[in-house]
């Protein structure tokens, strides 16, 4: 057990991080209604409610993607990295715990967002939330693994959407397929797989990418 | 940064630190007869001995180059994602050049596809590009994420963890493949559901044999561009090293 006691410490120590500088959540906030008010004027008028649906994904992965360019921040910054990797207990663990805490993270913005895309454009039904919750996971599973990458490259902050938005492309489009089709079983299912194999793939590999 | 050792021998402990030149089995200079001889053949099939088409005409010459362009290029990113277990697995000290030098070959030939298909596309339907080709769409988000495997090695001091960091990025590619032809095939559904389907003449005969040869062809083509990329690599390693022997 003391696996998810190193977990939850790791977790407990960035939500509290968050909780007293507030430099991740709110950002995220604001930049996904700004992008939402930008998407009103990037749609011509008697565009159809598919393409608003398209475009919440986009602001959704956008939106992650700015927290996940935060998320290794305080450890670069603090010089913290050699102490979590030293920290007698498994790398991965510091990979779970970055990713539950940008996952909560990105459930709070959602739990803001979606409302308020559901007052500027339409409504949203409960498939798409369903959806949403999927791609959360692998979501924040590869994009802090890969921002783990990024935070030591000297591109940093340049590098980690050219890494992510192609092993992103596949959430969006089982998302963006379970919010507009018809009978949205097969996307959901994808979505789950996605979830699934790269979590496994992310949580044994993590390993590597902290030690040399 | 974060220099910290797995309890493991680092990897070049030894006085000359140029990875240690690998024997092979065949000589170069064999290799690119073969390659020349074997793409001269596949041309001189490909222009004057396969059939024409009935359904597309001369333009449909273009396949035995696209299709075996495809497939060596999935070798390629194979080949360079088997180097990188090998890496990461055995700590093999040549792997992680050879991971790089499989990924570059496979990136190269994944443009030639995504040129060839576009120019296929164009005579066949009219357009550069059509969404609807599941094969030209796979290409390009694999395109776009080796084109990030690339920045991302340039933008690590050469070294332990660069080769680390290189390695499982290319682990990804071989999981993402599979994924995003997945998830590209059900994107159809809801993009496009018009679907081209190809029925042509029964896949016998000459154009069994021409495909087989271009493919063979493509295939030593790029290993042997690998191996002349690799003695280059690793003849500028030993330079470097003796540099800084000399320095």
């Amino acid at each position: 057990m003391s696996y998810f006691a190193d977990v939850r410490a790791l977790l407990r120590k960035d939500l509290l991080l968050e909780l007293r500088a507030r430099d991740t959540l709110p950002a995220m906030l604001l930049f996904v209604v700004a992008v939402f008010v930008v998407f009103h004027f990037s749609l011509p008028d008697r565009s159809s409610d598919r393409a608003a649906g398209g475009l919440l994904w986009v602001a959704i992965v956008f939106t992650a993607l700015l927290g996940l360019g935060r998320a290794f921040v305080p450890e670069r910054e603090q010089r913290m990295f050699d102490g979590l990797v030293l920290a007698p207990s498994d790398r991965s663990a510091i990979w779970l715990a970055k990713s539950l805490a940008t996952l909560a993270f990105l459930a709070l913005a959602e739990a803001v967002a979606l409302p308020v895309f559901a007052l500027f454009f339409h409504g949203i039904d409960g498939t798409t939330v369903a959806a949403f919750a999927l791609a959360d996971v692998g979501i924040c599973a590869v994009g802090t693994f890969v921002g783990a990458m990024a935070v030591v490259t000297r591109a940093r902050d340049l590098l980690l959407p050219l890494l992510f938005l192609p092993l992103a492309i596949p959430i969006l489009i089982g998302g963006v397929g379970a919010s507009v089709v018809a009978s949205p079983a097969r996307y959901l299912a994808f979505l789950a797989l996605y979830d699934v194999i790269f979590v496994l793939v992310c949580w044994a590999s993590f390993e590597y990418v902290v030690t040399e | 940064m974060w220099r910290l050792s797995r309890g493991r021998e680092p990897l070049q402990n030894c006085d000359n630190c140029a990875p240690v030149e690998r024997s092979y089995r065949i000589p170069l200079p064999a290799l690119a007869v073969a390659s020349l001889v074997l793409v001269t053949t596949a041309l001189a099939l490909v222009f004057f001995v396969a059939p024409t088409d009935a359904d597309q005409g001369f333009s449909q010459r273009i396949f035995y180059f696209h299709v075996s362009i495809a497939f060596t290029a999935y070798l390629c990113f194979g080949l360079g994602a088997w180097k990188a277990l090998l890496h990461l697995w055995k700590r093999d000290p040549n792997a992680d050049l050879e991971s790089y030098v499989g990924i570059h070959q496979g990136v190269i030939f994944g443009s030639l596809v995504l040129l060839t298909g576009s120019i296929w596309a164009r005579i066949s339907w009219g357009h550069w590009w059509l969404w609807s080709e599941n094969q030209l769409v796979l290409f390009l988000v694999l395109f776009l994420f080796y084109a990030a495997y690339f920045m991302l090695r340039f933008s690590v001091d050469a070294g332990p963890q660069r080769a680390n960091l290189c390695a499982v990025y290319a682990l990804f590619g071989v999981v993402l493949i599979p994924v995003s032809f997945l998830a590209i095939r059900l994107a159809q559904r809801f993009i496009h559901p018009i679907v081209f389907t190809r029925h042509g003449a029964a896949f016998g005969g000459w154009i069994m044999v021409t495909y087989l040869v271009s493919q063979a062809a493509m295939i030593v083509l790029a290993y042997t561009l690998y191996r002349v990329e690799l003695s280059g690599k690793r003849l500028d390693a030993r330079l470097r090293e003796l540099r800084r022997a000399f320095a």
